[in-house]
């Protein structure tokens, strides 16, 4: 008997007990809460970038300044691509919840897409600044906003390794409950890189351009 | 026995405590991410204000805007979620945010303007 009974009298049995094993959790039962951990903690980490740049954004070392460098089409363009890929995500989760492999795949991979086409057009605005000799080694402007941005980019890129890991993984098993859970919390990770790319577009680009 | 042992029964199919969102929630929360992302592009690229500091002011109220859109819409945040407990990290973590954020600045402003060199040598004791 696992349970320990400290009445004396049987009549009053429910209120008296107190359980000596332990519930059994559900597995993954507290996964998306301690997810939701890491990404604040993923936040904090942002949030230091942010200030490094809010500090330094403005020792240009004599070199360029962000009206030099930053062409906002390209960034309206990048904005666009993730948000975009934001509600593709959406989708995919409303097509999970009803079971269906199919479109589920489908809007995952549109997804993709998007997020390539964002790291695509990122990596070329990159490598467009170091050949210009804008590199993160030019000033301290440069190298705190190469880390915000490079650090955002390199977290959509893990995004992506992950994104087609599950694509592979729901291919294999299909949308088992343990499959459900990581797509859930990939989805609270894209999601959650989209907040921070309105920080790093609105911080960076635009109030650097109004610099 | 039985009755104590009928209280195991519904811990064991508890829901994942995240939110769920609706295709009317994720499109309500795309439009309005549109909205509040072309307004700022359009009010710098533009240059429709010609006062800088208010509209760095805007645009910065749009983005707080825009991320509380993300995080209602996208995110699926409410007051229950995992039992208040996502909310309540949440909380936690803008707090720190804010004090990393505007302690860095407000140290670093002073630290600059008291440091600067004197750039005019004349003046100099």
């Amino acid at each position: 008997m696992s349970q320990t009974i400290t009445a004396d009298n049987k009549g009053d049995l429910q209120a008296r007990y107190f359980d000596l094993h332990e519930h059994d959790h559900p597995e993954g039962g507290s996964t998306m809460l301690g997810f939701w951990i890491y990404l604040m903690s993923d936040c904090l980490i942002f949030a230091m970038l942010f200030a490094a740049y809010g500090v330094l954004g403005g020792n240009y070392a004599a070199g360029p300044s962000p009206k030099d460098l930053f062409d906002l089409k390209l960034i309206a363009l990048n904005t666009a691509m993730l948000l975009f890929s934001s509600i593709t995500y959406g989708f995919a989760m409303l097509e999970m919840e009803k079971n269906k492999v199919g479109s589920t795949q489908m809007w995952l991979f549109i997804t993709l897409l998007f997020g390539g086409a964002f790291l695509f057009i990122e990596l070329y605005e990159f490598s467009h600044l170091i050949h210009e000799g804008a590199g993160p080694q030019r000033s301290a402007f440069l190298s705190a906003f190469f880390t915000l941005v490079g650090t955002h980019g390199l977290h959509v890129t893990f995004g992506s390794i992950w994104l087609i890991t599950l694509m592979v993984q729901v291919a294999k098993k299909g949308l088992i409950q343990a499959n459900k859970r990581r797509l859930m919390c990939l989805s609270l990770f894209w999601h959650f890189l989209d907040v921070i790319w309105i920080g790093v577009f609105t911080f960076v680009y635009l109030m650097g351009m109004l610099r | 026995m039985s009755a104590a042992h009928e209280d195991h029964g519904h811990h064991g199919h508890h829901d994942a405590g995240a939110g769920h969102g609706s295709m009317k929630d994720y499109l309500i929360g795309f439009f309005l991410s549109v909205v509040l992302t072309a307004i700022p592009f359009w009010l710098v690229m533009g240059g429709v204000i010609e006062n800088k500091t208010v509209t760095a002011l805007i645009i910065m109220g749009f983005a707080v805007v825009q991320v509380l859109v993300h995080m209602i819409y996208f995110l699926h945040m409410n007051g229950r979620s995992e039992g208040g407990w996502n909310m309540m990290a949440l909380l936690f973590t803008v707090l720190l945010v804010v004090i990393v954020f505007s302690g860095s600045m407000w140290v670093m402003y002073h630290l600059h303007t008291n440091m600067m060199p004197v750039h005019d040598v004349s003046q100099l004791p």
